[in-house]
């Protein structure tokens, strides 16, 4: 007796379809799975055979064998169970096979036959919808995640018994889920950030032309909580940009429980962390911080004691907005569009050279200053440098507050969609859209070539330079880059590096 | 032409009582080193290491010349001994702690030409900020463009601004080493090292391969002073061993100058200090000259482009301490757009120049005065 059920695989943060496929015949009681399974595919076995007996059916006494197609793909976790049992129930001609084999069927089973939510169901439930077929059955916990994908029909299962409702042509009762989007605690507010112009202005500009930056200053001068501040005022998630984060903040274990789409997100990974860590590895490959900033803010603190290695790894993926893992057996592609933010200390006591208390030798304040002026030195257009507020500042009124900020960022991407195209930003333009698209008036035309020799920048440091002005005017809503503009990004730049 | 035996052979025993010298001194070596440079070989092995002092001075002696001199050739180097034409006379002014020899790398054709009414020997902290390096760098082009030689120690900060601008005047410029001529210390300097090596003259009173010790440097400062008819300390706090340098010229009867600070700065508390106690006041190349060869001879004036009020207002903002966008916000009462870009304006121009974390420094040129005033 042959049957087979459907289910989903995930492989980076996109699922793929596999098939189970369960035969029962006679012979010594036996259960063999095959198809690459993992250690915890292989447990299935046991949780599936309590699953059964505790939920009222048989186990068949039989020789039976599941196959998890395609057969070369490596099968991980325990999402498997719920396709399974389905399988040996209707080989075993315990519930009708013909209603259930059109239903996508993905979940953990627990011993007693109640059916445990899995990370990755939006994953699993977009690709289903891609595929058709009758909809996807999953925990009841899942749901309101799953119900995030439109078109496709989401049966709620708590237990093993529930699948004959299903196998009847019934939904079962599904939990009442409050669909609400875009839910999460607010970002913390820039009008927070007293005083410090500079920095201000920084955030504002950076987050316009999605430009990546660093700001150098003593501890306790405010870098991190600026930096903190950055999400509030970057434009609102996309509702498919939303979905995006959240299917790989699934994937990576953290499940939208109640069906709120995922915020901006905004990663501040340790110094300490490794290569692998920070852009993703393991085996089978797990998103890295890189991934789960996609679509927001990753930021770096003391950028100067992330290992060169570390640093280095970061390089490919902020160019091609993508990071692809490779094993021996497989390759595996993450998503990493993401805004590089990282702070540092200007000697290595945080202090500043120019202070009394600073205590760094020469040599020191030398290997620091080549480690920081090296450290990804084309990957941040930007540079702002900040000082402990004053008191004055501290104790007087807050700044602007983020929502009237974002709402010129706004208009500033506003323009750069126009010019660029959908989801483009300044930061991202080639060589060939600089020289389209930076119009420089009669005078700044002439600060370009006059600065271009006598500043010693490198034809990439003034791309970077070009790339700050047009975001500084399109702050302004100018359609022509003026002098002011050049003059204002050069002082920004990013320093010592070429 | 090489040094002779007699005139060498305090050099190798300076090198062999380096170990010596280093316990005798104390960690005092600033005010120790030059009593002990004084005393004559046997005084000099009796005081350092009274035990054994005879062995140890037979050992020196007991190198002969000719390894020696395959030694100095293997580095590439060279000795002159104050029995030849070509010794730097000036060196006499130190008495009895003169060095009857030098070991040397680099032009010796340069070696005629160091007469102290035509060499600068500038010195400063090695832990200069962003001020003094430039000031040092800017005064060595200046001076070496008019053909004077720029002695100095190849040292972290001052000391290696001055060699560089020296080098880009096209100018000649002497490093007078507190180690083994061969040797480039601190070792990050080895490029410049080999520059001057190349373009220029380097000099030490010790042969290859002596080990370093601390009281080197400070004794190498002697000779400093002495080379040069002056003795100019760019930025300096209280107990840098540049005063060192000072000192000893006041003592060879060298003058000595400064270059004034910020009263408000640790980093020239000591050359605030030396011109209250007296010494020249050091403002440009200029001030140097006139220290040097008395009023006459002029340095060719330099100013960069006019600039218009706005800009000047930021311009004395940054002179007057402020480092940041905020803080020239802060002091010139502008708003930040129009900061930031007269910033950039001023930076393209040449009057200011940032570091690498971006905090804006005043670089030496000079702002034209306008039409009609005076100085």
């Amino acid at each position: 007796m042959l049957a087979r059920t459907r289910t989903l695989a995930l492989h980076g943060v996109d699922a793929i379809p596999v098939d189970v496929e369960i035969d029962i015949h006679r012979g010594l009681p036996a259960f063999s799975l095959v198809g690459l399974p993992d250690a915890a595919v292989r447990e299935s076995r046991e949780r599936v055979r309590a699953a059964i007996v505790n939920c009222g059916f048989d186990f068949p006494l039989a020789r039976i064998t599941a196959n998890l197609a395609p057969a070369d793909l490596r099968k991980a976790g325990p999402g498997f169970d719920l396709a399974i049992a389905a399988a040996i129930l209707c080989a075993s001609e315990q519930i009708p096979e013909r209603p259930l084999a059109d239903w996508w069927l993905a979940g953990e089973l627990a011993l007693d036959g109640s059916i445990r939510g899995l990370p990755g169901v939006l994953a699993m439930t977009e690709e289903a919808a891609r595929n058709g077929g009758c909809g996807i059955a999953i925990a009841a916990a899942n749901a309101a995640e799953a119900r995030l994908v439109e078109g496709v029909t989401v049966a709620a299962l708590a237990t093993l018994t529930d699948l004959a409702t299903l196998a009847r042509g019934e939904l079962p009762p599904a939990p009442a889920t409050s669909a609400h989007e875009n839910g999460g605690p607010p970002f913390p507010d820039l009008a927070d950030v007293r005083g410090q112009p500079g920095l201000r202005r920084g955030l504002e500009v950076a987050a316009a032309g999605g430009h990546g930056a660093l700001v150098i200053g003593p501890p306790g001068a405010g870098k991190s909580l600026a930096a903190r501040r950055l999400p509030s005022i970057l434009p609102p998630l996309s509702r498919s940009e939303a979905i995006e984060v959240t299917k790989i903040a699934s994937v990576a274990g953290r499940p939208a429980l109640d069906g709120t789409l995922a915020q901006r997100p905004f990663r501040a990974p340790h110094h300490t962390i490794s290569p692998a860590g920070l852009v993703g590895g393991g085996s089978p490959p797990r998103p890295g911080e890189i991934t789960l900033a996609h679509r927001g803010v990753l930021f770096l603190d003391e950028l100067g004691e992330f290992a060169r290695s570390t640093l280095e790894a970061l390089r490919q993926p902020l160019e091609d907005g993508r990071v692809t893992i490779a094993r021996a057996r497989d390759a595996v592609t993450f998503p990493a569009r993401f805004q590089i933010f990282a702070a540092a200390n200007p000697c290595p006591c945080g202090h500043g050279e120019d202070s009394r208390q600073c205590n760094c030798r020469p040599d020191q304040i030398r290997a620091y200053a080549s480690r920081l002026s090296g450290a990804l030195a084309d990957r941040f257009d930007l540079s702002m440098l900040v000082e402990q507020p004053s008191a004055d500042a501290l104790g007087g009124d807050p700044g602007e507050s983020s929502a009237s900020v974002a709402e010129r960022v706004l208009a500033a991407r506003h323009r750069q969609e126009a010019r660029l195209g959908p989801g483009r930003c300044n930061a991202s333009m080639t060589e060939s859209e600089l020289a389209v698209h930076v119009h420089l008036g009669a005078e700044a035309g002439a600060v370009l070539a006059n600065g271009h020799g006598s500043m010693g920048l490198s034809g990439r440091g003034w791309n970077r330079v070009l790339k700050v002005a047009r975001t500084l005017a399109d702050l302004r809503g100018l359609d022509a880059v003026g002098a002011a503009e050049i003059d204002s990004a050069l002082i920004m730049r990013r320093r010592g590096s070429t | 032409m090489s040094a002779c035996a007699d005139c060498m052979a305090r050099g190798l025993q300076l090198s062999a009582l380096a170990g010596h010298i280093d316990r005798a001194v104390e960690g005092r070596a600033g005010e120790r080193a030059r009593d002990l440079l004084a005393l004559g070989d046997e005084e000099l092995a009796r005081a350092v290491c009274p035990r054994d002092s005879r062995a140890v001075l037979r050992a020196a002696r007991s190198q002969r010349r000719d390894e020696v001199q395959d030694a100095l050739e293997r580095a590439g180097c060279w000795s002159v001994c104050a029995h030849e034409a070509t010794f730097p006379a000036e060196l006499a002014a130190l008495g009895p702690s003169r060095p009857r020899a030098l070991f040397g790398a680099g032009r010796r054709s340069l070696l005629p030409g160091l007469g102290a009414n035509r060499t600068v020997t500038i010195v400063g902290s090695r832990r200069a900020g962003a001020y003094g390096r430039e000031v040092a760098r800017e005064l060595a082009r200046l001076l070496a463009g008019t053909g004077i030689v720029v002695v100095s120690g190849l040292a972290l900060g001052v000391d290696s601004a001055a060699h560089e601008g020296a080098l880009a005047a096209g100018g000649e410029t002497v490093a007078v080493l507190g180690t083994g001529p061969e040797r480039s210390y601190p070792r990050s300097r080895r490029r410049l090292y080999e520059t001057v090596r190349a373009s220029g003259l380097v000099l030490s009173e010790l042969p290859p391969a002596t080990p370093t010790f601390r009281w080197m440097f400070p004794a190498r400062n002697r000779l400093m002073a002495a080379l040069a008819g002056i003795t100019v300390v760019v930025e300096a706090a209280e107990r840098s061993g540049s005063l060192i340098t000072a000192e000893m010229a006041i003592d060879v009867g060298r003058q000595v100058g400064a270059v004034p600070g910020p009263v408000t700065s640790w980093r020239s508390s000591g050359t605030n200090k030396l011109l209250a106690d007296g010494a020249a006041v050091i403002r440009d190349a200029q001030d140097v000259l006139d220290a040097l060869l008395g009023p006459g001879v002029k340095v060719a004036a330099e100013h960069g482009p006019p600039i218009e009020p706005g800009a000047r207002a930021v311009l004395d903002a940054v002179e007057a301490g402020a480092a940041t966008g905020d803080a020239v916000v802060a002091r010139a009462g502008i708003e930040l757009g129009a900061a930031l870009s007269a910033l950039g304006r001023l930076e393209r121009a040449g009057y200011l120049q940032g570091d690498v974390t971006g905090r804006m420094h005043r670089t030496a040129l000079r702002v034209p005065r306008p039409r009609g005033s005076r100085r």
